[in-house]
């Protein structure tokens, strides 16, 4: 087999904090076996955070609040700044208070099947249990969550689902979380129990006697490279969708700081689930720098259509006639039609415009078509539902779409890979955390819509506090100090690339690399994959990097606020990250979520999953820039929720 | 389109600054501004020139991180709209656009068009929250919000913490961005225990940091992305005078 020359395969990773017992009383048995910090300890334990994001930033708050000292970084001038504050749709909890049958169980189950069998259960159903302490929290914090007219918290249904579970704040829901998650922590500040550096980076991790105790970080303003020290560091930096250079994430969300842990030690798990949104914005040129989402609400009225014939598609979409329109999702997918989950649809796109059939510039895009919904509902009631959406589409295209369809296309959104950890949440680094996006998580090969903030929030202010201190508890370690040869050797490890990159002086910007490397990942990396395509991309990108190691070119110096050398940095990491995802496709021969293997499908093109030889999630240890990943599989048992088929038809 | 744009060049925040004129060829007229800078970066980057430097993140309108004064208006020409969701279109071949970065006391500047704006996060410091420790909070349905009132409370909370308010300010005062935080939380049953040592604390945080004193300009709410309204200073004031006279 092709793979062995890719990869190599280890000892199978263990989960050795996962309780057992019936799912239900599992967290409560792990918060009571964890130890526990004795108040007057706390002040003596120092806890850095990296990331101000909903998980960065609940946690930071929620561990200053426990009398811990925290320190903060970001990379923005603000923490309220982080990617979190884009999000729209919502955020799920199991509240039921629809009373539609919702329960903890439900949405234990939903995530479960909807993660396509690549979850582990009990971190599942600990994620839905949090969920309803979630909303009471940020409703006592101000969180101006949407309600009805008896003054209680209004639900939707989202992204198909059968119950009403997401609450929201108008589409802004991100936003109203992140910035009560950002009021406590700013409170902590005020109270001098958080030390926040904003504008500050952190490039690499520091790990003394086997257990991580720092970090290396430059200060963004005046390019100062600093150590800073702490009994346990937590990662919360977010996920690493840019790596396709175009997605729906902020133009600065990045992986260095799981890369660097990775580099030291910590395993990566299943980098190749990445979910990719059906209803973005197409690109419009060459000069596009990142892709912008429109929430999926719009596909409960939107009708999706690319013309039958592909000579049609130059003309605009009022000439063409009704019988010539092919309404491809409603026909595949009778049940479902315009709503069937965003992978599906998103494929289903994919395929009419590689038939040559998609509209737009470059052919890449389908129409979202709403004359039939202002005609059956009236003008006024879709503005009512969608008109904020219908104008940030006109600002962003110059097209009015009460007059012709939008065009859509599919993006990168979220990526369910990341540092592997165990169910209290620490990465196979001893006392290095990872929360938020930047963990495996929960999700499996595919996320539920509005269960990323949940997550976020649920590692933040609840998981986290509780199982951290079980390992604070031996603490306070050792200090560390500045002499120190692994504190040392972190340091100049960062100079030395700083170094490198400003001395290549090359002929090729940073953006051109991140560009080139984005459109491998898409290419061959995206919605479909083969062995083949993957193949080929791990050869493209090996050259690539190549090519950047000689080529790029870092204007400025290391001293001072140098944007390009930020990007350099990301760059770098992306590119083996971009490997190391290719190679994870590869040896995953199933279709299964996110991934969707071309040589792994039923006979009339669905997915199909291969839970013998594939029902474990994938964990990899880095082996030096050159040498083979090292595959460590964690076998997924269910015992609640038994593996299915999705059909949709 | 062709256009030529003249961009505030400061290499640092101590050095002096001045606008330096740039030929950008070619930019379609579907390229966001910002967009329209990476272009241009590119090409300096290539020719052997230092980039401009600006802030910007989400480049959707919500983070709050990009900031440009174009033509002289924080944010450009287009109403409620954010520097980073400004297309080329709303200009015309040939245009001359002058870019500087947002000016204020309070908000000194860092390189180009980038400033410092922790200003605004010592305001909220100061008291732009409700003390809700994690883990002591009541079920969400306890204490019913009318939706007039939670609505409300929304609307001045879509405040993304950009400054134009400021940039745009003949005093440099963030009146504006303080109002909308003391709106949001004084519009909710949470927030009143807090509500008047909230706004004497956010007031007095907010002359500590530079910002200037405010005198109904009026020009902030003009600027507003998210077209916080003013009335919002009036709520603040009234706000402040209930505080004080029950000292
Ligand atoms: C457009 C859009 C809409 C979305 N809508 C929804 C939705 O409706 N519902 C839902 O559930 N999910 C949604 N998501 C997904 C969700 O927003 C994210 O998964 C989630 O917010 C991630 O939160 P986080 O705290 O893990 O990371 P982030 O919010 O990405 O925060 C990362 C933090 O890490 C910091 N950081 C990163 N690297 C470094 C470094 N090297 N040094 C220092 N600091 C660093 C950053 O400064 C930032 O503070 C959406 C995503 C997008 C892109
Ligand atoms: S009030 Fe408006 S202009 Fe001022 S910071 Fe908030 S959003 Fe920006
Ligand atoms: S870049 Fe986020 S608001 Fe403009």
């Amino acid at each position: 087999m092709v793979a062995n020359e890719f990869w190599a395969e280890g000892e199978p990773v263990v989960d050795k904090a996962a309780p057992d017992g019936p799912v239900e009383t599992r967290w409560e048995r792990r918060k009571f076996s964890a130890k526990l910090v004795n108040p007057a300890n706390r002040r003596k334990l120092t806890v850095i955070v990296v990331g101000t994001g909903l998980a960065g930033g609940s946690a930071a708050a929620t561990l200053a609040e426990a009398g811990y000292r925290v320190k903060s970084y970001c990379y923005q001038d603000s923490p309220r700044r982080a990617h979190s504050i884009a999000a729209q749709g919502g955020i799920n909890a199991a509240k039921n208070y629809r009373n539609d049958g919702d329960s903890v169980y439900r949405l234990f189950y939903d995530t479960v099947k909807g993660g396509d069998f690549r979850a582990r259960e009990s971190n599942v159903y600990r994620l839905a249990q949090v969920s309803v302490n979630i909303i009471d929290q940020c409703v006592a914090q101000g969180v101006p969550f949407a309600r009805e007219y008896g003054g209680l918290l209004d639900n939707r249904s989202f992204g198909g689902t059968q119950v009403s579970r997401t609450f929201y704040a108008r589409g802004q829901t991100g936003q109203q979380l992140l910035l009560g998650a950002y009021q406590a922590m700013e409170r902590q500040i005020g109270l001098g129990n958080i030390e926040m550096n904003a504008r500050h980076e952190m490039l690499e991790l520091i790990i003394v006697d086997g257990k991580a105790r720092g970090i290396v970080v430059r200060d963004m303003v005046t390019g100062e490279i600093t150590t800073e020290f702490a009994d346990a560091v937590v990662l919360a930096s977010g996920g690493y969708g840019n790596v396709f250079f175009l997605s729906t994430n902020a133009k600065g969300c990045n992986v260095t700081a799981s890369w660097r842990a990775h580099r030291k030690g910590a395993l990566f798990a299943n980098p190749c689930y990445t979910q990719i949104h059906p209803t973005c914005i197409p690109e419009s040129g060459s000069h596009q720098s990142k892709l912008t989402l429109m929430s999926e609400s719009l596909r409960n009225d939107g009708r999706v259509w690319v013309p039958k014939r592909a000579e049609d598609c130059q003309k605009p979409a009022g000439e063409i006639a009704e019988e010539d329109r092919d309404y491809y999702l409603e026909r595949i997918y009778p049940s479902f039609g315009n709503l069937v989950p965003r992978d599906i649809a998103s494929r289903a796109a994919k395929n009419v415009c590689d038939e040559g059939r998609g509209v737009g510039p470059g052919g890449l895009g389908v129409y979202l078509d709403f004359a039939d919904a202002i005609k059956r509902l009236g003008r006024k009631a879709v503005e009512a539902k969608y008109g904020n959406l219908f104008e940030m589409y006109e600002r962003i295209t110059g097209e009015d779409p009460y007059e012709t369809p939008m065009r859509i296309y599919p993006a990168v959104h979220y990526t369910m890979g990341g540092l592997w950890v165990d169910y209290d949440l620490q990465s196979t680094i001893e006392g290095l955390f990872v929360v938020g996006e930047a963990n495996f998580s929960d999700h499996g090969a595919n996320r539920l819509g509005a269960s990323a903030l949940m997550q976020g929030l649920a590692d933040g202010y609840f998981v986290l506090p509780n199982t951290i201190s079980n390992y604070l508890a031996n603490g306070p370690f050792p200090a560390v100090s500045e002499t120190d040869a692994p504190v040392v050797e972190a340091r100049k490890e960062v100079e030395d690339r700083i170094a490198k990159f400003l001395s290549i002086d090359g002929d090729r910007t940073v953006d051109s690399f991140h560009r080139e490397l984005g459109q491998i990942m898409w290419e061959y990396c995206g919605m479909e994959r083969t062995e083949e395509g993957l193949t080929k991309a791990i050869g493209l990108i090996r050259a690539l990097k190549e090519e950047f190691w000689t080529r790029v070119k870092v204007p400025g110096k290391g001293e001072e606020l140098n944007q390009n050398l930020e990007k350099a940095g990301r760059v770098a990491d992306f590119l083996e990250l971009g490997e190391l995802m290719c190679i994870d496709a590869l040896h995953r021969r199933e279709s299964c979520g996110g991934h969707f293997r071309a040589e792994s499908q039923t006979s009339d093109g669905e997915a199909l999953r291969h839970d013998d030889e594939f029902g474990y999630a994938a964990a990899w240890e880095y082996f030096g820039a050159d040498g083979k990943p090292t595959l460590h599989k964690e076998d997924l048992n269910f015992e609640y929720v038994h593996p299915s088929t999705r059909s949709y038809k | 389109m062709d256009i030529k744009v003249r961009v505030w060049r400061q290499s640092g925040p101590t050095a002096g600054g001045k606008m330096v004129t740039y030929d950008v060829k070619g930019i379609s007229p579907d390229a966001s501004f910002l967009e329209m800078i990476d272009v241009l970066n590119e090409t300096l980057i290539l020719n052997g020139d230092d980039p401009i430097a600006f802030d910007h993140d989400c480049r959707e309108g919500i983070c709050g991180a990009c900031s440009m004064v174009i033509n002289g208006v924080a944010h450009g020409p287009e109403k409620a709209t954010t520097t980073c969701q400004l297309h080329m279109r709303k200009f015309k071949d040939g245009d001359v656009i002058d870019v500087e970065p947002w000016r204020a006391a309070a908000f000194p500047v860092i390189k180009d068009l980038v400033v410092d704006r922790s200003a605004f996060d010592k305001i909220i410091q100061a008291g732009g929250y409700i003390t809700a420790p994690t883990g002591t909070a009541p079920d969400a349905h306890a204490a019913p919000v009318p939706k007039k009132d939670a609505d409300a409370a929304f609307e001045a909370a879509t405040c993304i913490g950009c400054g134009a308010c400021v940039a745009a300010c003949p005093n440099g005062s963030s009146m504006l961005f303080t109002a909308a935080k003391i709106a949001h939380l004084g519009l909710m049953p949470q927030g009143q225990p807090e509500r008047d040592s909230r706004v004497i604390d956010m007031l007095q945080a907010q002359d500590d940091a530079g910002f200037g004193g405010c005198t109904n300009a009026g020009e902030c709410t003009t600027v507003c992305p998210k077209g916080i309204p003013l009335s919002l200073i009036g709520r603040l004031n009234s706000d402040y005078r209930k505080a004080i006279s029950k000292r």
